[in-house]
């Protein structure tokens, strides 16, 4: 299982969320994206998305203004 | 593109796409880019002053005319533009550059990116015939990868989407 970052930090809506997608989709199942953004819809918009494309969410953090996210391709 | 083990929950969202201005480009193009990252089937009907969004050289203009809700951020606080402000000869074109440069410092992708990446994600594109023949533009002037098509078509696509807007 391999592990791709995404820094998505400076972008604002819906850019973080296109992004992520892109690369997970050069990601095989099992496989990790670990994503930093600065947009603070970013949590909220993460979690749909991975709800409504069955990745999973495996975590959802922030530091000052810092977002982090990891996503396992399914 | 589609995701095939999601072939069994496919959703899909038609938009219906009026308006050509820089502001209005925006929510059709981000809605139909995120839905379809979200594995959503997409189909965007451009219309009337929508056209012109699917030509190669696009050259979108912003009004702050009549439209009296519009406040700019300056030096910490908010500046409305007056309609009387508005009108005076170089305030429209200022107020395009404005915005575009704000854009770009919030990181908002611009139309072009989004449009590209609709593109990208098999977005169906359908340009309105009719719209295409009354203001006389050419096949074309058009973008790649797109169709033409007319109501029946829309129609046809928007009766078994899960969502329909006109924007």
């Amino acid at each position: 299982m391999a592990t791709a970052t995404l820094n998505a930090e400076g972008l604002n809506c819906p850019l973080p969320i296109l992004k992520a997608k892109k690369m997970l989709k050069t990601l095989n199942a099992g496989d990790i994206l670990e994503i930093s953004a600065t947009d603070p819809g970013s949590a909220a918009d993460f979690a749909a998305f991975c709800n409504q494309t069955g990745n999973e969410l495996l975590s959802s953090s922030s530091e000052g203004d810092i977002y982090k996210f990891e996503i396992k391709r399914t | 593109m589609l995701d095939t083990n999601n072939l069994d929950n496919a959703k899909s969202m038609s938009i219906i796409v009026t308006k050509g201005s820089l502001d209005w480009a925006y929510p059709p193009f981000i809605l139909a880019t995120t839905a379809a990252a979200m594995d959503v089937e997409v189909t965007m009907f451009f219309t009337f002053y929508g056209l012109p969004l699917l030509k190669k050289e696009l050259n979108m203009k912003f009004t702050p005319l009549g439209n009296p809700a519009m406040e700019m951020p300056m030096m910490g606080g908010h500046m409305a533009m007056p309609n009387l402000l508005s009108v005076m000869p170089g305030v429209g074109g200022m107020a395009g550059k404005m915005m575009k440069n704000l854009m770009a410092k919030k990181g908002v992708a611009s139309i072009e990116d989004l449009r590209e990446a609709a593109v990208e994600s098999d977005v169906r594109m359908i340009a309105c015939q009719m719209t295409l023949d009354l203001f006389e533009y050419s096949r074309d002037d058009m973008i790649d990868g797109i169709e033409l098509g007319g109501a029946a078509t829309y129609i046809e696509g928007a009766l078994k989407s899960d969502i329909n807007l006109f924007i």
